[in-house]
């Protein structure tokens, strides 16, 4: 009984098949469209993945930088260096003096030639506070920048995490648009694979009609759009993800350039196993409900005259 | 297997198809229908199918209620009806063993027996030679013998034709009938909607005739 029913399936399986590789490029057309309808929010969503996986990074060692006034001699500011090291909310200060300071901005700036024009260094000695693990939190790191900034040596304490939360607050505001953009797009594809399926219903009337005619159920009758349209949408989903991923190949040399300017050891993200699987699945499940939506309107309405 | 009593038809035009018609078919009895065209012919086998509903009356068909089978049994209920139509109703995309084949598949037979009883089928209409062949290839008389295997493959209990030789000449239409007397000599229910004077004498059995939605006349069963 269930190999009966599992071998029927595969023969409509097949036979669905049989029906789009008879119109290649109509199926083609509808696959393409569908591919680029579904790369559009998985681009998106893989930059924005990216994005957050490079500014990840960041977040976790929250650092804080305390600019010594520039009347601070060297040793001073190695001493107040030792004394913030025997904090206990402090992991580890590393000392960045006004000439190391100086070396560092005319290497990655590009403007050595003018700081060379100067008659004196501008730039002032560095304290650079890593903070325990343990108070890496938003209000313990408030509090330490409010205590080291009254050492009378210190001219500014910053915590360098502004940005980076408000990059992530950002972030989680465009992810919210791809998922708009997303849910869109999905309804796209549906009208897409309805409307493609209800094609294939008109042009088959006749067939339809006279299955019915002698005894066919409705499943029976669905049953073949349903799997023509479960694999549209799978190939589409399989476009896509080749459209993504040479975009990716693409893209992969300029980003290499890039991130090496910055000095970073950034390795794009592409589509991973889950993602991939995401893809797929969404591609079916949208595949197969268009069709059976469209299939479900217009089977009704091809009865037996 | 048929039993009409006071059934009425009337379209949403207004028309009145059928009117008052009181018909009782025994399990493995054949009978005719005959009639001008427009005198209802068509809507009574349209109603034993349950492409239509009657409007009014009571209706039973292989001991199922024609008014009250809900629509989702209808595909079942037809199952165990052969049709045969007027205009074959073949699929041209198809050879002549898948249209055969079709009713064994709608319904879920067992692969391994659907080629035994297409092949029987074929042979019994003989045209096993042709079962690779489109139906577009055969002639008239081959397409509508077609028709036939693919309505008996399911061996139903009842087999209905529409005008079956409308379009043939007397030798095919000869060959259609011998091909109904013999299911009907089988047991098989058969009802034939036809104008065909020379096929009803010929095959000597009851006959209804229908006039403008009634019916006219009753011969009774012959035997």
């Amino acid at each position: 009984m269930i190999r009966n029913y599992l071998l029927r399936h595969t023969q409509t399986l097949f036979y669905s098949l049989g029906q789009l590789a008879r119109a290649p490029v109509a199926t083609l057309m509808t696959v393409a469209v569908i591919g680029i309808t579904l790369a559009l929010p998985t681009g998106l969503f893989l930059l924005l993945e990216n994005v957050q996986q490079l500014s990840s990074g960041w977040e976790n060692n929250g650092q804080i930088s305390l600019f010594l006034k520039q009347d601070v001699p060297g040793a001073a500011a190695e001493k107040l260096a030792d004394k913030i090291r025997r904090l206990s909310s402090v992991a580890r200060v590393e000392y960045v003096s006004r000439e190391a300071a100086l070396t560092e901005f005319k290497r990655l700036s590009g403007f050595g030639d003018a700081l060379d024009a100067l008659d004196r260094n501008p730039l002032p000695a560095v304290l650079i506070v890593h903070p325990d693990a343990a108070y890496n939190h938003p209000d313990a790191l408030q509090a330490l920048v409010r205590d080291l900034g009254r050492y009378s040596e210190v001219s500014l304490a910053q915590l360098d995490l502004e940005w980076v939360r408000r990059l992530h607050a950002m972030l989680a505001l465009a992810k919210q648009g791809v998922l708009i953009l997303a849910g869109l797009l999905s309804a796209a594809v549906l009208l897409i694979i309805g409307n493609t399926i209800r094609l294939a219903v008109l042009n088959r009337r006749d067939e339809i009609e006279i299955t019915k005619l002698i005894g066919g159920t409705n499943a029976f009758i669905r049953r073949p759009f349903l799997y023509s349209g479960l694999i549209q949408g799978l190939l589409g989903a399989v476009a896509s993800w080749l459209l993504v991923g040479l975009t990716l190949l693409i893209l992969a040399g300029p980003i290499q350039d890039l991130t090496a300017l910055y000095g970073s050891q950034f390795q794009v993200k592409g589509l991973d196993l889950s993602a991939t699987l995401a893809l797929l699945g969404t591609g079916g499940v949208l595949g197969w409900l268009g069709s059976r939506l469209a299939v479900g309107r217009h089977l009704r309405a091809i009865e037996p005259k | 297997m048929i039993q009409f009593s006071h059934v009425f038809k009337r379209y949403p035009s207004g028309f009145d198809a059928l009117r008052d018609i009181n018909l009782k078919m025994e399990a493995g009895e054949m009978a005719f229908i005959t009639g001008h065209s427009g005198a209802g012919k068509s809507t009574l086998l349209r109603l034993i199918t349950l492409i239509e509903r009657p409007t009014r009356g009571e209706a039973i068909v292989n001991h199922k209620n024609l008014m009250r089978l809900p629509r989702r049994r209808i595909p079942y209920f037809r199952r165990d009806i052969g049709v045969v139509f007027q205009d074959h109703k073949l699929l041209f995309d198809r050879t002549v063993y898948d249209n055969v084949a079709l009713p064994l598949i709608v319904t879920g037979a067992d692969h391994r027996e659907i080629p035994r009883r297409v092949r029987a089928a074929l042979e019994k209409v003989g045209l096993l030679d042709k079962e690779r062949m489109y139906p577009i290839t055969l002639s008239g008389g081959e397409q509508q013998r077609v028709g036939i295997a693919r309505a008996v493959v399911n061996k139903p209990p009842l087999l209905l034709a529409d005008e079956p030789t409308g379009n043939l000449d007397s030798t095919l239409s000869d060959e259609i009938l011998d091909i109904f007397l013999d299911f009907h000599n089988h047991g098989v229910t058969v009802l034939i909607a036809t104008h065909d004077h020379h096929l009803i004498n010929r095959a000597r059995k009851r006959v209804f005739e229908l006039k403008q939605g009634e019916i006219l006349s009753d011969s009774g069963v012959r035997t």
